[in-house]
């Protein structure tokens, strides 16, 4: 152990620490912009800079590492002039559209300028002309409100797709995707983890709020919400709740008075997912298809595959995601069951995703789903509305897509669509099987491998999120080193609970809990309350398969519910 | 010539000659650590610049981004994005000839060939750019063409030194002309 002082508080902490991270032990804390935790550590924002014995000159607290007897100061004169006019300096390329911008009030650059009693404008830089890049539906980037702290770009590397990195040189300097190619063009996948890793609203999602709204607010129109199964795991985040806090009740209460609208359970068309692909599954190992099947529920996964690497699209599932699923149950089997003309029913999808924005627009999907909303737009709605959020009653969603098994909750967290499929793989297999939990595909591990034996039949499973562990698994495949039947991917590091279109937390949130962990909890402990664990025992997905696709895969399931995927290989 | 080869360059790989060097060169260069630079580097030494498909080819023969190649080449000056002229102007910007006036002398030679710096001429005979001191300051204000060092220059100066080369290219057009009669 090493043993240094902090503003002259004594602490110990072992070798290889940096002064941050003793720094935290002793209670104080250090104002940080580019600094991420498990995202982004480079020492290049100098907002971090403190006074340390025997270095010369301020030193970056987020790289510098402790040594013996080291005293440390971090709020010097020198520290906070310092930080002032570093802060100064990026205002004056700062475009300061605070009034407006989304991100003004959890914004690291506002807090931090205040903090530290800025002048916006003492420095005056060049005037602020670059064009807003609207070109891709999930993402909006605004370059003239980056700060360059990279934290989107070492996001973007971290999830192996590298679509945007810094251009140029010196003031100049700015990030961008190479040749200045618009994100639609890029090799961009959709994911999102830029925006959450963004300290400022440089990034944002691509909002289809007043869409919504005007669908509401059309007479001739009904409009239906659904929501996915980790949104009510992360809203209660935007009204000041505790991570991992699960307000379902709540969140169908809050939909319900934003106008005349049905709310749905999105973790319905999860279970219709599970019956199709775990049947999908056994098809392909019985009738010897191309293996290992990977998962198609994460459109920025499908996206990464048909740019990245064409060459497994074969082994994609040919099921439609859930939200995509919903959607087509809603414009064929709700419409006719309810006479309703499905050319006037709007569809809206509340998702914690920025890809599924572009997957509704993807030309095979007819359309079906008009407006995939994120988790923060939806919050956005009930702050609009003027709903005060944690006094609402807990609400039912509405009927017929209302009860769902404990296997469509858990398919916001890594491991959750694995284990779904696994419990109703093995009860179909075998009708004694009476196993529902399989913990070794659960947490927030890279990758994790595990192996079943049901009724003769091997099945050798991995799940990996994040797509740079993606990447990895891909290479233990193709170069032969691992052989496996079944693969489940998310894109976003954690699962859908850590997605793109999830509530932004303050650094100083973000930068101490496990955020992953903690909402994933929650729809555990959703999963563990419910009598219905398999998605095969859901009453509704039972209705659906008697009232329209007769079986899992029939000719009519694979007309609504499966889809195809095209190669659009990118560098 | 070249020049043609180079436009192709934009679209595919060059000749196959060009295509053969750049790959040969990724692949014995590439399990070396940090080996980007240098091969950024030879490449633009067989193309004469840094097209999108070159670049393309050096990220996925690597196994990175291309936007982390491309941000080491807009990184440093030396890389160039555009196919440079058979004749390099290069205008010494360094602080002796600044204060001797090479803004002037530079924006005469931009005038002159109707391109800015950085660019090279449709004709791909002249293209310029812009550097910090050949190490001639006694000479100052000083601009290089190719190998050639211009010194004490004057904005009057540009046109005649330009046309030369413009003269020079005709000549050898001329005898081309001649010797394939």
């Amino acid at each position: 152990m090493i043993n240094l002082k902090i503003n002259h508080i004594p602490v110990s902490v072992p070798e290889g620490s940096t002064i941050l991270e003793a720094a935290r032990l002793a209670h104080v804390e250090i104002p940080t912009l580019c600094y991420l935790k498990d995202v982004s550590c480079v020492g290049s924002c100098r907002m971090c800079l403190v006074e340390a014995t025997g270095a010369r000159g301020l030193v970056a607290a987020c790289v510098y590492p402790v040594s013996e007897g080291m005293e440390v100061l971090t709020n010097t004169e020198k520290c906070r002039k310092s930080r002032q006019m570093s802060l100064e300096l990026m205002l004056s390329k700062h475009k300061k559209e605070c009034l407006a911008c989304e991100r003004a009030g959890n914004c690291e650059l506002q807090r931090l300028s205040i903090e530290y009693n800025c002048d916006p404008n003492y420095f005056e830089g060049e005037p602020l002309t670059h064009e807003i890049d609207y070109s891709a539906p999930y993402v909006v980037r605004d370059r003239d409100k980056c700060i360059n702290c990279n934290r989107c770009v070492a996001a973007c590397k971290k999830q192996s797709v590298g679509a945007i990195g810094p251009i140029g040189r010196g003031y100049n300097v700015h990030i961008g995707s190479a040749f200045e190619m618009s994100l639609m063009e890029s090799v961009c996948v959709g994911c999102g983890q830029c925006i959450v890793a963004c300290p400022v609203g440089a990034l944002k999602e691509r909002t289809t709020v007043d869409e919504v709204w005007s669908a509401i607010a059309d007479p001739e129109k009904k409009v239906v919400f659904f929501t996915a199964p980790s949104v009510r795991a992360t809203l209660g985040e935007a009204f000041g709740m505790p991570v991992g806090t699960n307000v379902e009740g709540k969140m169908v209460a809050a939909i319900r008075r934003l106008g005349d609208v049905e709310v749905f359970n999105m973790d319905i068309t999860a279970d219709l997912t599970i019956l199709e692909e775990a049947n999908e599954l056994i098809a392909r190992i019985k009738e010897g298809g191309t293996m290992p099947m990977f998962t198609s529920c994460c459109p920025a996964w499908v996206k990464f595959v048909e740019q990245k690497h064409p060459e497994l699209i074969p082994n994609l599932s040919t099921c439609k995601s859930p939200q995509e699923m919903f959607g087509g149950l809603l414009k064929t089997y709700y419409c006719e069951k309810n006479g309703i003309d499905p050319e006037k029913l709007y569809v809206v999808s509340v998702i914690p995703c920025t890809a599924k924005k572009y997957e509704c627009h993807r030309p095979e999907m007819n359309g079906e789903v008009d407006a995939a909303i994120t988790t923060r737009e939806l919050a956005r709605m009930i702050k609009t509305a003027g709903i005060t959020f944690a006094s609402l009653p807990e609400e039912k969603f509405d009927d017929p897509f209302a009860t769902c098994s404990g296997g469509g909750t858990i398919f916001g967290a890594t491991g959750g669509v694995m284990e779904a499929a696994l419990r109703v793989a093995a009860k179909t297999l075998d009708g004694e099987f009476e196993v529902v939990d399989f913990p070794e595909v659960r947490g927030t591990a890279p990758i994790k491998e595990a192996t079943y034996s049901v009724a003769g039949i091997t099945v050798r499973v991995a799940v990996a999120s994040g797509l740079g562990n993606a990447e990895e698994v891909i290479r233990a495949i193709e170069s032969g080193e691992k052989q496996y039947d079944f693969v489940e991917i998310m894109a976003c590091p954690g699962g859908c609970v850590n997605g793109g279109g999830q509530p932004t937390l303050p650094d100083s949130m973000r930068n101490t809990l496990d955020l992953r962990s903690l909402r994933a909890e929650a729809l555990y402990t959703s999963d563990r309350e419910n009598a219905l664990r398999l998605s095969s025992d859901s009453p509704v997905v039972r209705t659906i398969y008697e009232e329209y696709f007769e079986a899992p895969n029939s000719h009519k399931a694979h007309e609504v519910l499966h889809t195809s995927y095209k190669a659009d290989k990118r560098i | 010539m070249e020049q043609e080869a180079n436009c192709k360059a934009c679209e595919t790989l060059g000749t196959p000659e060009q295509e053969a060097q750049l790959k040969a060169l990724i692949e014995e260069s590439k399990s070396t650590p940090g080996c980007l630079m240098h091969i950024l580097q030879e490449a633009q030494g067989i193309y004469g610049y840094l097209p999108m498909q070159v670049q393309k080819t050096i990220a996925e023969g690597l196994g990175i981004s291309l936007s982390e190649v491309y941000g080491v080449v807009t990184f440093y000056s030396q890389f160039s994005l555009t196919p440079k002229g058979k004749h390099k102007i290069s205008v010494c910007l360094g602080t002796a000839c600044y204060v001797k006036g090479s803004d002037k002398i530079l924006a005469e030679v931009e005038k002159e060939l109707g391109i800015k710096c950085g660019e090279c001429t449709e004709d791909g005979l002249f293209s310029i750019d812009s550097c910090r001191c050949v190490g001639a300051c006694g000479l100052a204000p000083v601009m290089t063409i190719g190998e050639e060092v211009y010194g004490k220059l004057t904005p009057d100066k540009v046109k005649g030194i330009l046309d030369s080369y413009v003269n020079a290219e005709k000549a050898a057009t001329a005898q081309d002309e001649e010797e394939s009669k």
